[in-house]
């Protein structure tokens, strides 16, 4: 194959991973934007959104489409609900102090890993893809349900965009944000917005898991790079900063699919952890965060 | 006159430091009382308490029959009271409308309230659109102001409003906080600037190591500089 239409092909794998990692990261930069809470678990959030998107998925006969249209709901609703409640039992009781809650995500990160490898199992598990399409290019076929993966990314992060800046919900959470003390002063439940937020983080997670279960498979200890990336993102983005994390994951994602393509995976993953380097050394709030009040 | 606040025997702690030891004050309405004290005595402490943003573990703040010790901050605005702290404190990454509407949605305020503050502030109506981080000083203070004015408060706390402002604009202030009077709201204001607590203030409280030492009509201040002198340490 020509180098054109290899470099488109290592293009389109890298903008499938910038997808995920996109929803995957915005739901950690929320959570990190708004709660100052570096949540650990995040990538807990993403595997338990498999695992239950194979447990949804193959509790369904029929066709593949139907299990995975209900993961897609049930999945994310089930990992928002347990985010809610670790919120609730740990994290509001640690009155969200910054120090302390990194080291209950930890503790989070081993309960939720350790209760997957309990009722799940330690196996990797296929979810079949909702449809099995290929789409003819002229130099290769792709799959379509890879292209439904960008295009579903696209969609729930205008969503989110939408939400966070045409909104009174986004608004709440952006005052929350920049001036947690001011906007109790003006009648905004700080708790319940942490809450929401970080149910709502736990969710985007679950989401992006779910679409990429038909591509990896569902185990138990996936939730790592994730986790991995999602700071890469966030750190390189700024702290709750949607387009920071959009800018940032389509950079990760698209120079770790060209340059494993063309060099090799461990020289992207070094590129990604120096350019982390440069963002903490000589911008610390990120290339599109606001330093905190 | 009826009083429409009263703290009475407050203790307010910042984490386990102990600042305001049992306050007191009253508030009537339609009247503007001035805090006056050192650095540290606990002006910004007793405001903050009232807005239920420091602990408070003794004593009671009681408005219109309710104890305002006993609800959560986020609820303190619903029962009417509005706050404009120190430095403005201004979203400042959100646009002036966008500061606007967090002051409407703190009591449900709508379009009538945004339009009576903006026939107060004009000169807001031309920014609405601009990020609230990029006015000027006293742009910003009359944002502040405008965005606690937008609960449509009966008692309204000041938190150093003129600092750093320029004469015009602290002029501009002391009218507006003037015509709050007219208009019936109540005005707990912290000011460092003797002559503004001066030319403003019906009566003068004189704190000190997170007490409220006592309290004075105006007239006995100005006729009295050793009050100021006693309390300031200037005058």
């Amino acid at each position: 194959m020509a180098f054109g239409p290899y470099f488109l092909l290592a293009s389109l794998e890298g903008l499938v991973t910038a997808a995920v990692l996109a929803l995957t990261a915005l739901g950690l930069s929320l959570v990190f934007g708004v709660m100052r809470v570096v949540n650990v678990a995040h990538g807990e959030f993403f595997m338990l959104g498999a695992v239950l998107a194979w447990a949804v998925s193959t509790a369904f006969a029929g066709h593949p489409s139907v299990g995975f249209v209900a993961a897609l709901f049930v999945a994310p609703l089930v990992v928002g609900g347990a985010a809610l409640l670790s919120e609730r039992l740990v994290l509001r009781r640690l009155g969200y102090d910054p120090e302390a809650t990194i080291v209950a995500t930890i503790g989070m990160l081993y309960i939720i890993q350790q209760l997957a490898l309990t009722f799940y199992g330690a196996d990797a598990r296929p979810v079949q893809a909702p449809f099995n399409v290929r789409i003819q290019l002229p130099w290769f076929g792709y799959s379509g349900y890879k292209l439904f993966v960008i295009v579903a990314a696209i969609v729930l992060i205008l969503a989110a965009w939408f939400v966070l800046t045409r909104t009174k919900i986004g608004l709440v959470m952006r005052a929350t944000q920049y001036d947690r003390e001011t906007a109790q002063a003006f009648g905004i439940p700080v708790d319940r917005v942490y809450a929401g937020v970080f149910a709502l983080g736990a969710m985007l997670a679950a989401v992006a898991a779910v679409l990429i279960v038909p591509i990896q498979q569902a185990h138990y200890l996936m939730g790592r790079d994730p986790l991995l990336l999602s700071f890469i993102v966030v750190i390189i983005g700024g702290l709750g900063s949607l387009r920071g994390t959009v800018i940032a994951a389509l950079l990760i994602g698209l120079s770790d699919g060209i340059i494993s393509v063309f060099f090799s995976p461990t020289l992207a993953k070094m590129l990604a952890t120096g350019l982390v380097a440069m963002v903490l050394v000589f911008r610390p709030q990120g290339l599109f965060g606001v330093p905190a009040r | 006159m009826a009083d429409v606040l009263t703290l009475s025997a407050v203790d307010a702690y910042y984490g386990e430091v102990q600042v305001l030891r049992g306050f007191d004050l009253s508030l009537a309405k339609g009247e503007v009382l001035c805090l006056l004290g050192r650095n540290g005595a606990g002006k910004t402490t007793a405001l903050k308490a009232i807005m239920g943003l420091v602990a408070v573990r003794g004593g009671t703040i009681m408005k219109d029959g309710t104890d305002l010790s006993k609800l959560a901050p986020h609820e303190v605005p619903k029962a009417g009271v509005a706050y404009v702290p120190q430095g403005r404190r201004l979203f400042s990454e959100l646009t002036v409308a966008e500061n606007l509407e967090i002051g409407l949605m703190a009591r449900g305020k709508g379009r009538v309230t945004r339009e009576a503050v903006l026939d107060l502030f004009p000169v807001l109506r031309e920014r609405l659109s601009q990020r609230s981080g990029t006015l000027s000083g006293g742009e910003q203070q009359m944002l502040a102001m405008a965005r606690a004015l937008c609960i449509e408060p009966d008692v309204l706390l000041l938190d150093e409003p003129t600092e750093g402002l320029m004469p015009s604009m602290i002029a501009r202030i002391r009218e507006t906080v003037a015509g709050l009077r007219e208009r019936g709201v109540s005005t707990i204001l912290v000011e460092q600037r003797v002559d503004a607590v001066l030319s403003l203030a019906d009566r003068v409280a004189f704190i000190e190591n997170g007490q409220n030492r006592e309290t004075v009509d105006v007239e006995k201040v100005r006729a009295d500089p050793a009050y100021v002198h006693r309390y300031v340490g200037v005058g």
